[in-house]
């Protein structure tokens, strides 16, 4: 490598399947790239580990058909711990002037760390579309009752419904009735029509394809009722409202309902773009993924000098995708630096993804959004929790004062502004704003991004910004 | 070119925040047309992103004047614009951290004493049974009672939408792009949109007037600011003032909610020439001082920073007044990150001036002309 490369130590934001495959084809090519990482092991999302004291269960167990994936990604990363500068239970919650501020949980400690390059692999959390009910104790979105049984080792109830679309719907339903909980039922907002009609596109990723499938069938063998075509109408409580007992649903026939104690929820992913936001990425409306999200090129250079974008956190791809994204972003970080990197790999990446890319609209057509939700969802409807704003006041604030925007519609009504920061609420209110107005989803903008990222307790804001660069 | 829309009116007014937007609706409550042109959304810059404080407390004796004014316009804020945005008469108290703060704080109220302010000096163990909350470091303070807080979020764009309503043509996204004066009247022109013609013109621009005045040979050294501003998340009520410190510093208020809201502190930074947020190390200060002043805070979260682009001039004083170069203009920019609470009143004084060619209420301090050179 050459001299100048030699002094860089670049940055790798998350230690999912994109942030390890990044770093590892970072230090092979004799870099030493600190990768931080909010969680307190390596593995992301997908392939989360459980702490180290309660490690019980396998790989099987835990990932099922994706155990050989997440034993390589975990292998990868435990090859390289060594060679980089490993920072977990780090999160980064501001960026500005080539640093990072960092907010390391177990010290309670602030630091600013400086970057040249930065490999931005944020990953994401699911996309919620509220239903009544949905604040009741015992709903979680899907990643979330995924999270319990990875990282918790433990099941949000006993009787479970699983409601929403996406892949994620049919795995986490599989993962939890392998794992020995009763699944009441899986309600998909999807139609049976849906998933044929997209078959041809799924099958230019057979295994994938055939994953799915062998979910579904196994779940139908093993007794769990399968819904399709269903709109959900609420998730019911209890005598005191203080823990779910049931759902509802429309069968596109007649009202239904079903009893259980913990419903699972979500209608696929969203790309967490914050960070990207604050480094000043450019973004636009991206309609298979219904958002606006931060522009890469297809090696995953975004459109600020030195950033790169890589993962789930730049456009939901899925965890294979997010591997050669990674990688694929290293390799261009390592071109632009002067290292000469094997430029058939990096084809053979880029090819790869293009073709992953006719897999996901497939998938798009599998599970749509449920185009009419703002639609349905009444006026009642608590939109974002942390301010308790419901879907009447976003609706007000279009009719009474001429809310057209995002950050408008947020400054007019508070949605977003609570500890989240739209993070969870804001898709909801983008396509509640779009309907209320008659604009197109693109149209009505997302939230800007703003410090922190996270919350952080205001003496840690407090602290001195410490050099946190040097080993 | 074709689909160009061409309007003429009584007055043009480049700049949709707190002080154009009152100025529209001044004058439209004296049945003069108005059409205003904003660049972004109205109220969407400084005016809606500051920290609503509603003070006159503090504030130089010059501009007392027009604060009293003021402070009768947000005492019917809600027949006014429609909304009461928050508002509340809280009190703004301001800290001393030492003897000589509060001798300053006392001359202050000597000095403002023709202004019926009610400033009540508190110090000592008064304080502390008042005020359990605050730090060690505060000594004393003096409140004012009357002086108060409201949301900027939902008070500036209110005064624009009540403008409309009483019938001014508010165009939002609509940069003026060229002005024009033919000796006659002013021409303003958006893009390929819209062109206006008026024989009048309010240059309420904000931290952008200063081309605008200086297209009519009126230099001025105006400059951006970007304050720091932060949110905590809601915490138990516990304070009902506002709270800003003597010599500056950081200001402090907790909504209805619980939330804390925190200013000051040092700079933002400026994205660019439209956007800003705050600057890391101006959090870290403010944190610090939030602290000290409220050590409840410690343990708090902050959810959200943010920042504005505010106009500011040398003296700290705002321009409001007549042009000397040109008949027909009238300039209201540059409060210098103070111009929430007296902005309502600047509107009304630009529609005076409009209408009468003089205002009832004193702004010569605020001159255009103190920029101009003397002659030898």
């Amino acid at each position: 490598m050459t001299a100048s490369s030699a002094a860089v130590q670049p940055v790798i934001v998350g230690a999912g399947p994109a942030g390890v495959r990044a770093a590892q084809a970072l230090v092979a090519h004799g870099l030493r790239p600190v990768v931080i990482d909010e969680a307190s092991r390596a593995g992301g999302q997908i392939y989360r580990r459980p702490p180290a004291s309660l490690a019980q269960r396998s790989a099987q167990a835990l990932y099922g058909f994706e155990a050989g994936r997440a034993d390589a990604v975990h292998a990868a990363f435990d090859a390289l711990r060594e060679r980089i500068d490993y920072r977990p239970d780090s999160l980064v919650w501001n960026a500005q002037g080539g640093r990072l501020d960092v907010l390391h949980g177990p010290t309670r400690s602030t630091s600013s760390l400086p970057y040249g390059q930065l490999i931005v692999a944020t990953g994401a959390t699911d996309r919620v579309l509220p239903v009544p009910g949905w604040t009741l104790p015992g709903v979680y979105t899907l990643g979330g009752a995924q999270v319990a049984l990875k990282f918790q080792g433990c099941a949000i109830g006993e009787r479970v419904a699983f409601m929403g679309t996406g892949p994620l719907l049919y795995l986490v339903a599989y993962q939890y009735a392998k794992a020995g909980a009763k699944v009441a039922a899986v309600l998909d907002t999807a139609r049976l029509a849906d998933q044929l009609a997209a078959a041809p596109a799924m099958l230019r990723q057979p295994a994938v394809f055939a994953k799915g499938v062998y979910y579904v069938a196994w779940l139908r063998a093993h007794g769990v009722a399968l819904h399709g075509g269903v709109r959900p109408l609420r998730v019911l409580g209890d005598a005191q409202e203080s823990r779910v007992a049931g759902v509802a649903w429309h069968d596109g026939r007649e009202e239904r309902t079903l009893a259980c104690d913990a419903v699972g929820f979500g209608h696929a992913l969203r790309s967490e773009t914050q960070l990207a936001d604050l480094l000043g990425c450019r973004f636009e409306f991206a309609p298979l993924h219904r958002a606006h999200l931060p522009v890469r090129d297809a090696a995953g250079r975004s459109s600020v000098r030195g950033v790169y974008l890589a993962g789930d956190g730049a456009g939901i791809m899925g965890a294979d995708a997010a591997e050669w994204a990674g990688e694929r972003a290293a390799l261009a970080l390592l071109a632009d630096n002067g290292v000469a990197v094997d430029a058939a790999r990096a084809a053979e990446l880029e090819r790869k993804l293009q073709k992953l890319g006719g897999f996901r609209e497939g998938l798009e057509r599998a599970f749509p959004v449920p185009q009419d939700w703002a639609a349905h969802a009444n006026d009642e409807l608590v939109v974002c929790r942390c301010e308790n704003i419901t879907a009447g006041t976003l609706r007000q604030a279009v009719a009474e004062n001429g809310a057209d925007e995002m950050n408008r519609l947020k400054a007019l009504s508070r949605v977003g502004m609570g500890r989240c920061q739209g993070r969870m609420c804001g898709a909801a209110a983008a396509e509640i704003l779009a309907h209320a107005t008659g604009l197109p989803l693109q149209q009505v903008g997302r939230l800007r991004g703003q410090a922190p990222i996270k919350p952080i307790p205001i003496h840690l804001a407090a602290a001195p910004s410490a050099e946190g660069a040097g080993e | 070119m074709s689909g160009r829309k061409t309007l003429r009116t009584d007055v043009a007014i480049v700049g949709g925040g707190i002080v154009g937007a009152s100025a529209a609706l001044a004058l439209r409550q004296m049945g003069i047309g108005v059409v205003l042109l904003e660049r972004d959304l109205c109220g969407s810059r400084s005016s809606g992103v500051n920290y609503g404080g509603v003070r006159r407390q503090g504030r130089p004796i010059d501009q007392l004047p027009l604060a009293q004014r003021a402070h009768r316009i947000w005492g019917r804020l809600r027949e006014t614009i429609g909304t009461d945005g928050e508002y509340l008469r809280s009190g703004h108290f301001k800290i001393a951290r030492s003897e000589a703060d509060m001798a300053s704080l006392e001359r202050y109220r000597a000095q403002s004493r023709d202004f019926d302010l009610g400033l009540e000096l508190i110090s000592d163990a008064r304080l502390r049974e008042r005020c359990p909350w605050l730090g060690t470091r505060a000594v004393g303070g003096s409140l004012c009672a009357e002086d108060g807080q409201a949301n900027p979020r939902l008070v500036s764009p209110a005064f624009a939408l009540a403008a409309q309503r009483a019938g001014a043509q508010v165009f939002e996204r609509h940069k003026v792009e060229e002005v024009a004066h033919d000796g006659q009247a002013f021409m303003l022109r958006s893009g390929n949109a819209l062109e206006v013609h008026a024989p009048a013109l309010l240059n309420c621009a904000g931290a952008w007037a200063g081309s605008i005045a200086a297209e009519f040979g009126e230099e001025v050294p105006l400059q951006s600011g970007h304050p720091a501003m932060a949110v905590t998340e809601p915490l138990p009520f516990f304070m009902d003032w506002s709270l800003g410190v003597e010599g500056g510093g950081i200001y402090c208020r907790q909504v209805a909610r619980g939330n804390l809201v925190l200013g000051g502190g040092g700079k933002g930074i400026a994205l660019d020439a439209d956007r800003a947020r705050s600057d890391r190390d101006a959090i870290a200060s403010l944190s610090a001082q939030a602290v000290e002043l409220l050590p409840a805070l410690r343990h708090a979260h902050f959810i959200r920073t943010w920042s504005g682009t505010e106009g500011y001039l040398p003296d700290r004083q705002p321009v409001l007044g007549p042009s000397r170069t040109t008949p027909g203009l009238f300039h209201g920019f540059g409060f210098s990150g103070a111009g929430f609470q007296i902005g309502p009143a600047a509107g009304e004084v630009l529609a005076e001036l409009v209408r009468d060619g003089r205002s009832s209420t004193p702004i010569e301090s605020f001159s255009i002309e103190r920029f101009t050179p003397t002659p030898p």
